[in-house]
């Protein structure tokens, strides 16, 4: 579904991502740890196309597209959905109304008929059960005044209203206590589907408790230097990265 | 992939969409501004004797006056002799319907998305079209004239209900209000006159749509409405004019009376032409608009959309002498290209336990300059008075400005004044956010622009918020991607 190929990135000339590959097939689940500033979220930032990245070399393929070509709300509605580290406020706009927008948007594109109030009401209650999400946050104004948990939780409500093939969850659980970081989890869980791939960055080993990965990948300085199971992160938690990095600078002076 | 800074140059850059203009056949005096042509004026709509005395009272006030230099711009050059003083389509006879009307004429309303016909079937309104100087088409007149209602040009007020002119004219705005006022006075060509008798409230929303199509014609509507004792009103007044290379001045009045227990709501979208993108033409809108609530417990509520103009200046302002009485400003004030905006209002809180609430919503693109201007002044005699203002700036791009003065005079230690602003640009954070959920950055815009002034927009009344809603998104788009 996505194939990244020695993908190089720059933001203001400095280089920071430095030869990224990465398959990612139908229905798995992908976790990408690492220490801080390894490039993790620039990642999520170039594949979901914001504009003050420059992609120096390297491709993306997403179902047969080439994702770099695409602008940003293109690649959202081809099916890329980024849940983001830091979710921005809009005074003045409802959650729904936005909702609205975005899912309309999206059909439009697909060629898909604008879905009718009650169609749309409906969809909306079906979600936010099965994300448990508060019905007292839909008429608000898009995450304003939402705590931090609250807005990761209304990331997660919007990946299950759009129903996105491939989605990249930044950080998600940053900011989260033990409560919503479950709540957050099951509603990921609960959208876990043969069709769904997901990218998960996490810093923490904790968040894969109650999300089971696949694949856990380490990237560090701009590239990934190992890939493995979901031990890989337990061993990571108990080890830290540093062995990864003694490891790879032993490789590379060889 | 498309950058925001892009977006906001198209926004910023966007050429005036409703430039075009009529031929049509007009009557017009010399240009030029003297006693000669006042008399004129005067002569050529067969007003009485007082009316001609009063202009001319207005005439030798305007002389007297000079330019102001406290707003918050350069006061463009204005050569007041070169302007023309009174244009009007030719007319051979009076129209019964308006079947009647010019077919080009109805085609201009057409063009600006003002079907008169279907607005006169579908939509209740009733719409007293003025084309330059002289209205041309009412309609809805016979059931408003059952009630009691009287909804006319203000010459034909002049010559139908003398008393109630004579009465009420220039008893809010005086010919020495203001340089522009006394200009208006002076020279005044038409506008609307409204009388809602007692008891009576308004059965539908009267509507009124200004179009400057003259070159060279100064526009001096002058617009009175009266609401007498337990009555209602809600008027509403959208403009938008053909694109021209020079500036266009227009200088209206609008005087409000609303009595005991009378209410009257006043709505504005204005979308005139703004001139390029260098600024060059464009419409000066220095207009004085003020209300007085005369009556207890009266109310007057003015809602403004104003997106177009070269130069906004005004400050639609109301008088709370009835006690109990209460004032409203709700305002959307748009600057984009090198657009000026100087508005706001003035309450004056006379009478007691009065009540105002002053709610401005500016946004600033491009260059664009919009300023707050606003006076909350509370009397001695103004017991427990109480205003709550908020004045709410939002920027697009970094070349524009936005400033506030807000000025606050109590005379009574009973009063409560609240003011509350802010000021918040559309981030590129906030349009990646929306871009990455399958919305473009038009749209984007569009969204959280409708989202900020929603509270204004809902003060109008619904086919009018939509209208402005959809202006709005047309004043800012560009053509992304």
């Amino acid at each position: 579904m996505l194939t990244i190929k020695n993908l190089h990135a720059e933001v203001e000339g400095k280089k920071i991502l430095k030869g990224i590959n990465l398959e990612i097939n139908k229905g798995e689940m992908h976790a990408i740890m690492g220490p801080n500033g390894s490039g993790k979220s620039s990642l999520a930032s170039v594949l979901a196309g914001r504009d003050n990245y420059t992609v120096t070399e390297g491709e993306v393929w997403f179902n047969g597209k080439n994702l770099l070509d695409l602008a940003p709300e293109d690649r959202a509605r081809e099916g890329v959905f980024l849940a983001f580290q830091y979710p921005v406020e809009i005074p003045g706009v409802s959650n729904l109304n936005f909702l609205k927008t975005a899912l309309n948007e999206i059909r439009a594109y697909k060629g898909l008929p604008a879905l009718e109030a009650r169609e749309f009401l409906k969809l909306t209650k079906e979600k936010q059960q099965l994300v448990d999400f508060h019905s007292n946050l839909m008429n608000r104004s898009l995450n304003e005044g939402f705590s931090g948990g609250e807005k990761k939780r209304n990331e997660i409500f919007q990946l299950a209203m759009l129903d996105p093939q491939l989605a990249i969850l930044d950080e998600t659980d940053s900011g989260l206590d033990i409560d919503a970081l479950r709540i957050v989890s099951n509603g990921v869980n609960k959208l876990r589907d043969a069709e769904k791939s997901f990218v998960v960055i996490t810093h923490y080993q904790r968040l894969l408790e109650y999300i089971i990965p696949d694949f856990v990948h380490v990237l560090y300085n701009g590239r990934i230097i190992k890939t493995g199971t979901k031990e890989l992160a337990l061993e990571l938690e108990e080890r830290g990265y540093d062995w990864l990095k003694e490891e790879l600078h032993l490789k590379e002076s060889v | 992939m498309i950058n925001s800074n892009e977006i906001i140059d198209d926004i910023a850059n966007k050429e005036y969409e409703f430039g075009f203009s009529t031929d049509i056949e007009m009557d017009m005096a010399p240009p030029g501004l003297n006693e000669d042509i006042i008399r004129f004026i005067s002569a050529k709509k067969n007003e009485p004797e007082w009316l001609l005395e009063w202009r001319l009272k207005g005439f030798a006030a305007f002389k007297k006056m000079e330019f102001p230099k406290w707003q918050h711009f350069e006061m463009p050059e204005l050569d007041l002799q070169a302007l023309s003083y009174y244009a009007a389509p030719k007319q051979k006879k009076q129209l019964n319907s308006l079947d009647e009307v010019d077919p080009e004429l109805l085609a201009t309303f057409e063009k600006l998305g003002i079907p008169l016909n279907e607005q006169k079937a579908l939509t209740g309104v009733a719409v007293d079209a003025v084309f330059d100087s002289v209205s041309v088409a009412t309609t809805f007149k016979g059931k408003l004239k059952e009630m009691g209602v009287i909804f006319c040009s203000f010459g034909e007020a002049v010559q139908e209900h003398p008393e109630l002119v004579k009465k009420y004219l220039g008893s809010v705005v005086p010919h020495t209000d203001n340089i522009f006022a006394a200009l208006n006075a002076a020279v005044f060509s038409d506008g609307s006159f409204v009388y809602i008798p007692k008891g009576v409230r308004c059965p539908m929303e009267l509507s009124t749509y200004f179009r400057i199509n003259a070159q060279n014609t100064g526009q001096f509507e002058r617009t009175l409405i009266i609401a007498d004792d337990n009555s209602y009103v809600s008027y509403l007044e959208g403009c938008t004019a053909p694109m021209r290379d020079e500036n266009q001045l227009h200088a209206a009045v609008v005087e409000l009376v609303a009595m005991e227990q009378a209410e009257i709501k006043y709505s504005t979208v204005q979308n005139w032409y703004p001139g390029d993108k260098d600024g060059k033409g464009g419409i000066y809108n220095f207009v004085t608009k003020r209300g007085i609530c005369k009556g207890t417990s009266s109310k007057i509520s003015w809602t403004q959309v104003e997106t177009g103009s070269a130069i906004t200046w005004k400050y639609p302002s109301v008088i709370l002498q009835g006690d109990y009485a209460e004032g409203e400003f709700y305002s959307v004030a748009v600057v984009r290209n090198k657009q000026i905006a100087d508005t706001g209002t003035k309450i004056h809180h006379i009478g007691k336990g009065t009540k105002s609430r002053i709610i401005s919503k500016g946004i600033s693109a491009g260059r664009g300059d919009n300023s707050y201007r606003g006076l909350v002044s509370v009397g001695p005699r103004a017991e427990n008075a109480r205003n709550f203002t908020q004045c709410d700036s939002l920027l697009i791009g970094n070349q524009c400005g936005s400033h506030t003065f807000p000025y606050i005079e109590s005379r009574n230690k009973t009063a409560m004044i609240e003011h509350e602003a802010t000021t918040s640009k559309i981030g590129e954070d906030q349009i990646f956010y929306l871009n990455q959920r399958g919305i473009d950055s038009e749209k984007a815009v569009a969204l959280i622009v409708n989202g900020y002034v929603k509270e204004v927009l809902n003060q109008l009344p619904m086919e009018f918020a939509v209208e402005a809603q959809k202006l709005l998104s047309i004043t800012l788009e560009g053509s992304v991607g």
